[in-house]
């Protein structure tokens, strides 16, 4: 019998997955053949989504992007009775893990990533899950703490604030009133990572959640998972039943005699809530707005309680450090960016999907050697990166390694791994007022610099493409983005500005203006 | 706006305790740790510009306008949010704090009308204020982008509440109005609604306006809004007030302080003192905003006299009213005896006042004849701490709520009744504590936002007692005495009885848990988490009292405290919740008939000739009567006069038919009040009294604080009134005068023990003070039985449950209970006189939708109130806030008539009346009763003032 697998993934079904599913099992019933389609998650190479895979002695053979239309062709062809990896036909890829895009990756967190189905836990095991879980459960608090910062793992939610410390200073916090907040509220434009994992890999946060637990003393995990991912929500509430079923959640975890519980908290559709403090406010049950620090989470959070808030990826990261000891994770990577990074192209790019590289990657490989450049074919002109709050970055760039101190020094942020790619068309007067607009949009409106510097921000990036006293409004833009930087209570209204100022300063022609029909470098340009 | 007087230090006092020092600016500073940078700035007389930061709230960070840059911290933190540490080294102004200041500024004012020359802040607006300082000279993003202001975008003015405005066009969305409600309110009625630039302050749901909300007018929000956009509507009227003198309010017994902020004698705005010892900064409806009544048309200024109660009123001079009104009580003496006249005290006048009547009557009148309206509401109270604990007042301080872990709450309604202090109970149970309610109705602290009572009990009206008793049987059963403490600071033989007694299988919850209504687990619960806290408080109100067993509930509830330890130190103890302003006051000033000021007895020989010796006579060794005594004298003939200060027996006081008989068979009624109350129906003279506006001298709350009344303006009447009592006790020939009100303070000081080291001139210049004052706690006591009982060792007395004869029966099945409102405040004398009736335009009868719909009642409908003593009718409200059996109404309008029905059932100790408690019957009616009729037809003719040509 066969065993094919077509996602399951989000992104896999937006493209037609579950058709492809459907028309794969039509055939086999038609045929008569015997066939299984199980649904993994997604390889991450979003390009080949529906990404069809065939296992054929221990060896999975790959074909897409797969149509349903394309699915009697691929029996015709011998798919379900051949050796696929004899079958002649255009959407033929190989052995899956051959392809490029994937063998030059070095997955560590997402290593499990699209190779079973989500909520096998027994294959979750065979495939090394719980492996970091039942080390830590024999080692001491301490232990994983100090694992934790050996492993030089930093937060992966864009900030990079180093975990051991975070970990650490909750773990020595009195009493057992403490809080794992895992930060799922994914809004960065252009990033997918943690929906991925847990579309594809949900007990791996789990377990990275358990093992925060047991490091901390906090009995509850919460997991802040947006609305906008109704297929993680579902895949990772039936991943928490069943690992409580299966003992290594609730009051005795894994015989341990520790208690630890997760549960999963929907957010409402406010950007500003993947902000840790907002975050936990909307998890009281308030209204998604920034709270001042100090005190820190760590140290007061939720329910003014200490609690530990990590990104999806952060947590992700920490059953392989546990399994595979912190000296292995920080042997990637280099400086004080250790361990890898997960890295997701999009926009303008021909090869869309996921890169989970060691730090030190340049910009130009994932771009160039991974993303094989832009979509349309015309020239690369900038990419964002860190998400829309992120800087952007010219073609003298790209050599630049995705390190965290490297890009700050060069006035760019890693952020939460997002890498979005414009060729030549692209108006960055218009990319600048997005910014603007983006933050006005999603501002919780706590402070005055973001609540009403945003929507001034606009207007005047509105005055200058439309030529109007161009010197002297650009002027009160760098103003107002000092002022943003510095006056800002959270990284929203603080970060603004770099994409405004990395815009204006590698572009500066963009906005050279009166008559910016005449300066603008190109045809998008004309729309002036 | 809060009074400019007050300064503002941006964020609340740190109550940590250890020291830190640091650099504002190079100049060293010492302060406790957890205080933030701007208040250490701020104490060093280097404020930090600021606008959402105000020292009554917790630190927000939104406005950052207070940024400021710290010796080796990166970037230029807020001030507000930043505690300081040791040896950091603040910079509160450089070149770069003043251009990112000015930018935020520049935002600020992009969005705001720049209309301050007509707006009603204007010259009290923080804002206006801020961008003086900051320097802004432009607007270099112009005032033509998105805005709240322009007609296109602006939301009309929310004028719905009738004392303040909401004009979200001046709003600048610092929260501050928002946590106001939440941190010091409590009410939780205030919300930001949308996001971003959208942010917009709303009051409840969007479908909502300020009145029709969860808002209660408290005015915190009021106060600590920085521009115009909350907005008191006097201001908005009258402008900015120019001068303003502290003084203290007059409704109930919290003695809030406030600013009394006016021009000229207008009265344009009162302001909570932060600095107030009883509110710290926070106000309630009443106090803040219904002043109104003070300078209200109905208001009598001029002395007036007639010959016959059906006569109308002469108004006359103040000579020829005090003659006529000395004659006629001189003429009942001649003919019916020294004891034929007396008088009463009013807990709303001052100490200094109350004191000169009491005076007049012991030394003037030459009898014991005085009595007061504790006598109605907290005389249990005196008795029953006497007996336990040697003194007859509440045992701690307010603030001590903070310190308390359980708290027991009984027959009050705090969140109406003494709303100030129910916010300081509410904040406490957001904090941890717990709460465990003893009411029959479920109050609105039972469950609220973010607060809800670990316990409610609620019991059949008249069975406090078994409460007491049920609770105290599990603490002495189940092993949680405090037995050290009873050891060492209780009477032992007492102990023991009292132990044996309440171990009695007769006082188990289970036995009584048919007779309270109440399953016996929950009172199980509840005694085991009173007595295991580590801080128990016990709080009550009348719903204590106002029973046939009102002291020996008192005592019961003083034996629970000794029995847990309960009594000595902060976040403890036995505490009323007084009604009136002044009822400790009036109590402590000797108004009762066996006691001298300082409640020593009449009888005592030594405290007697301390007076005598003062006052220059001999005092009579008996006590007087009491008003229940009064009454029944009047009626048989014996007692022919009486001289009412500030009191409407006739619509407060129960059986009004037997009242109002007794009223009309005196030759000589004296009232004293600034209205023509339903009492001055039943009056010969009427002098008119002072507001609390006018009055000099102090008032003591429930936490024994003596706070300055300090006189705003002149006497409307041109008296104060304690000169009309002494003009009166001269022309009777007992020769009375001081030469201010101070004096009679000294006077008290030199006579009364507890206030032996009070003046006017301490209070005056160190602030409120907690008696006893005297040389062993020259600044007062907040707390009291500190290591030891006054009387020396507590005692623990037998508390025997007696159930009330007042029992429901076929033809009245229900029992009535009352209480008060928020908005108004008791007869309405006041209130009723200001908008605050718009929240309560009428008496209602609450009703458990069972018992409605069993008699075919619905909300809204006329019903007849009806028990064996009269009848009266209201209109119904259905209410699930009602246990089945047992209906609610309030009193606060005559024409409701709620004392027609209440009967003259009274307290074993004390004869206060069992308002709490009246079986009744409750039926459609579509009528007024005939009480109620006879009551209109009076109206008229009984209160008509004659007009000058006659």
């Amino acid at each position: 019998m066969s065993v094919i697998f077509v996602p399951n993934d989000s992104a896999a079904v937006s493209v037609g997955a579950d058709d492809v599913a459907a028309a794969i099992v039509a055939r086999a019933q038609e045929q008569n053949i015997d066939i299984e389609v199980r649904r993994n998650g997604s390889r991450g190479m979003f390009w080949l989504e529906p990404l069809v895979e065939i296992e054929h002695k221990g060896t999975r053979y790959a074909f897409g992007p797969v149509l349903p239309s394309e699915v009697p062709a691929l029996f015709a062809a011998g798919l379900a009775h051949k050796s696929p990896g004899a079958i002649d036909h255009p959407k033929a890829l190989g052995p899956t893990e051959q392809i490029d895009y994937l063998k030059n990756q070095e997955r560590l967190t997402f290593a499990r990533c699209g190779l079973a189905e989500p909520l096998d836990l027994q294959a979750y095991e065979q495939l090394g899950g719980l492996a970091g879980l039942k080390l830590a459960l024999k080692a001491t608090p301490k232990d994983i703490v100090e694992t934790i910062a050996a492993s030089g793992l930093r937060g992966r939610g864009g900030a990079g604030f180093p975990a051991g410390i975070k970990w650490k200073t909750v773990a020595d916090q009195p009493g057992s009133e403490k809080y794992i907040c895992c930060n799922a509220d994914e809004g960065d434009s252009g990033t997918f990572a943690d929906r991925l994992l847990m579309e594809a890999d949900p007990y791996c946060l789990i377990e990275g959640m358990i093992i925060a637990g047991l490091a901390t003393g906090a009995e509850r995990g919460l997991i802040y998972l947006r609305s906008e991912y109704p297929a993680a929500i579902a895949v990772m509430g039936k991943a928490i039943e069943k690992m409580s079923a299966a003992g290594w959640l609730g009051d005795d975890v894994g015989s341990c005699g520790r208690r630890f519980e997760i549960e999963v908290r929907r957010g409402a559709g406010a950007y500003i809530c993947g902000e840790e403090s907002s975050m936990l406010e909307s998890l009281e049950g308030k209204r998604g707005e920034v709270r001042a620090k100090p005190p820190i989470p760590a140290i007061s959070g939720l329910f003014g309680r200490p609690t530990l808030v990590n990104n999806v990826l952060t947590l992700a990261a920490v059953p392989w450090i546990m399994a595979h000891g912190a000296k292995a994770y920080a042997e990637y990577g280099q400086g004080r960016s250790k361990g890898t990074q997960a890295f997701q192209l999009g926009g303008n790019i021909a090869r869309g999907g996921l890169v989970e590289k060691a730090f030190g990657v340049t910009i130009r490989d994932l771009i160039e050697g991974f993303g094989g450049g832009t979509a349309s074919g015309k020239p690369f002109a900038t990419a964002q990166l860190g998400g829309p709050l992120g800087a952007y970055v010219n073609d003298e760039m790209l050599d630049l390694p995705m390190d965290y101190e490297a890009l700050a020094k060069a006035g760019a942020m890693l952020g939460h791994g997002g890498i979005i790619v414009f060729d030549d068309q692209v108006d960055m007067a218009q990319m600048a007022r997005f910014a603007f607009d983006f933050c006005a949009i999603e501002s919780c409106g706590k402070c005055t610099p973001c609540r009403i510097g945003a929507v001034r921000g606009r207007e005047t990036l509105d005055k200058i493409i439309a030529g109007d006293n161009v010197k002297e409004n650009l002027l009160l833009v760098e103003d107002l983005c000092e002022l943003m930087t510095d006056g800002s209570l959270c990284a929203m209204g603080g970060l603004t500005p770099m994409p405004v100022r990395s815009a204006i300063k590698l572009f500066p022609d963009h906005f050279a203006s009166p008559g910016a029909d005449q300066t603008a470098p190109n045809a998008a340009s004309a729309k002036l | 706006m809060n009074s400019i007087r007050q300064a503002d230090f941006g964020t609340p006092a740190s109550k940590k305790a250890a020291e830190i020092t640091l650099t504002v600016d190079g100049f060293d500073i010492t302060v406790v740790a957890g205080t933030s940078v701007m208040r250490a700035a701020a104490l060093l007389d280097r404020p930090i510009p600021k606008l959402c930061a105000t020292d009554t709230l917790e630190p927000f960070g939104s406005c950052r306008m207070c940024l400021v840059e710290i010796e080796g911290v990166k970037g230029t933190p807020a001030s507000c949010t930043t505690p300081v540490t040791e040896g950091m080294k603040i910079v509160t102004q450089s070149p770069r704090l003043e251009k990112l200041r000015r930018g935020v500024m520049e935002l600020y004012i992009s969005d705001h009308p720049l209309d301050c020359l007509t707006c009603a802040a204007n010259g009290d607006c923080e804002l206006q204020d801020m961008a003086g300082v900051v320097g802004l000279r432009d607007v270099r993003y112009g005032m033509d982008g998105a805005n709240h202001f322009d007609e296109a975008s602006r939301v009309p003015v929310d004028n719905s509440n009738p004392y303040f405005q909401f004009d979200s066009t001046k709003c600048i969305a610092c929260s501050r109005c928002i946590r106001a409600c939440e941190e010091v309110q409590g009410t939780f009625a205030l919300t930001m609604q949308g996001r971003g630039f959208a942010s917009m302050i709303s009051a409840g749901t969007s479908l909502d306006d300020f009145f029709s909300s969860e808002c209660v007018s408290c005015g915190a929000c009021v106060a600590v809004c920085p521009t115009a956009t909350l907005e008191e509507t006097a201001i908005v009227v009258h402008g900015v007030p120019t001068r303003s003198v502290e003084t203290t309010c007059a409704y109930c017994g919290v003695g809030c302080s406030f600013e009394a902020e006016l021009k000229g004698d207008t009265l344009v705005r009162m302001t909570p003192s932060k600095s107030g010892g009883a509110n710290e900064g926070h106000s309630c409806v009443k106090g803040r905003f219904a002043f109104g009544y003070a300078s209200h048309k109905d208001r009598i200024t001029a002395p007036m006299i007639r010959q016959n109660t059906t006569d109308p009123w002469q108004p006359v001079s103040w000579d020829e009213a005090i003659g006529f009104a000395a004659k006629r009580l001189k003429a009942i003496q001649a003919e019916h005896g020294i004891a034929a006249i007396g008088g009463v005290t009013s807990s709303r006048c001052t100490n200094e006042e109350v004191y000169a009547v009491q005076k007049m009557i012991r030394a003037a009148f030459g009898n014991n004849n005085v009595d007061t309206c504790a006598r109605v509401c907290h005389s249990p109270t005196g008795y029953g701490l006497k007996q336990t604990f040697g003194t007859s007042a509440g045992t701690q301080d307010f603030k001590s709520v903070e310190q308390t872990d359980v708290m027991v709450l009984i027959g009050a309604n705090p969140t109406d009744g003494h709303p100030v202090f129910a916010s300081r109970m509410k904040k406490a149970m957001r904090a941890g504590a717990r709460l465990i309610v003893v009411d029959p109705r479920r109050i609105d602290l039972v469950r609220s936002p973010h607060i809800e009572a670990t316990h409610h009990i609620p019991l059949m009206p008249g069975t406090n007692v078994a409460v007491m008793n049920a609770l105290a049987h599990v603490i002495v059963t189940e092993g949680l005495v405090d037995e050290d403490f009873v050891a060492t600071r209780c009477e032992g033989a007492d102990f023991g009885r009292w132990r044996q007694f309440v171990a009695g299988s007769e006082n188990s919850p289970e036995a009584l848990a048919e007779v309270i209504g109440v399953e016996a687990e929950t009172l199980r619960a509840a005694a085991r988490l009173f007595a295991r806290a580590k801080n128990g408080s016990i709080y009550y109100g009348l719903g204590v009292t106002e029973h046939s067993q009102g002291s020996t509930m008192v005592m019961a509830m003083a034996n629970l405290a000794m029995a847990t330890g309960n009594i000595g130190r902060p976040g403890v103890g036995i505490n009323p919740l007084r009604g009136q302003n002044n009822v400790q006051g009036a109590c402590d000033m000797g108004s009762f008939p066996h006691e001298l000021p300082g409640y020593r007895h009449v009888s005592d020989a030594v405290a007697r000739a301390l007076f005598e010796k003062d006052w220059g006579l001999k005092l009579d060794p008996e006590p007087g009567l009491r008003i229940p005594n009064m009454f029944a004298a009047a009626i048989d003939g014996s007692f022919r006069g009486i001289f009412i200060q500030g009191e409407d027996l006739a619509q407060s006081d129960p059986n009004t038919q037997h009242v109002t008989e007794a009223l009309a068979a005196m030759d000589c009624v004296i009232v004293q009040d600034l209205f023509l109350n339903e009492t001055a129906r039943f009056a010969h003279v009427f002098l008119p009294g002072t507001a609390f506006l006018e009055k000099d001298g102090t008032f003591t709350n429930a936490e024994r604080r003596l706070n300055r009344v300090r006189p705003v303006m002149k006497e409307a009447t041109g008296l104060s009134e304690w000169e009309i009592v002494c003009r009166l006790a001269s022309a009777m020939g007992y020769e009375m005068s001081w030469p201010d009100a101070a004096a009679i303070m000294d006077e008290i000081a030199r006579l009364t023990p507890s206030f032996s080291r009070v003046s006017h001139g301490r209070l005056d210049t160190e602030g409120s003070m907690q008696w006893p004052v005297n040389d062993a706690a020259p600044d007062g006591t907040p707390t009291m039985h500190v290591g030891g009982f006054v009387r020396g060792k507590g005692r623990f007395m037998l508390t025997r449950y007696v159930p009330t004869t007042e029992r429901t029966t076929r033809r009245y099945p229900l029992i009535l209970t009352t209480g008060r409102i928020l908005s108004q405040y008791n007869v309405g004398a006041q209130t009723r006189r200001t908008d605050n009736v718009r929240w309560h335009e009428e008496d209602v009868l609450e009703i458990h939708p069972h018992d409605a719909e069993l008699r075919g009642i619905a909300s809204g409908q006329r019903l007849s109130l009806a028990s064996r003593k009269g009848a009266t009718t209201l209109t119904a409200l259905i209410s699930e806030r009602m246990p089945q059996g047992v209906v609610y109404t309030t009193f606060h309008h005559p024409v409701s008539g709620a004392n027609v029905v209440t009967t003259e059932n009274s307290d074993w100790a004390t004869n206060c009346p069992e308002y709490k408690v009246t079986a009744v019957e409750v039926r459609p009616a579509n009528e007024p009763s005939s009480w109620q009729i006879e009551h209109e037809q009076r109206h008229p003719g009984t209160l008509a003032i004659a007009d000058p040509a006659q």
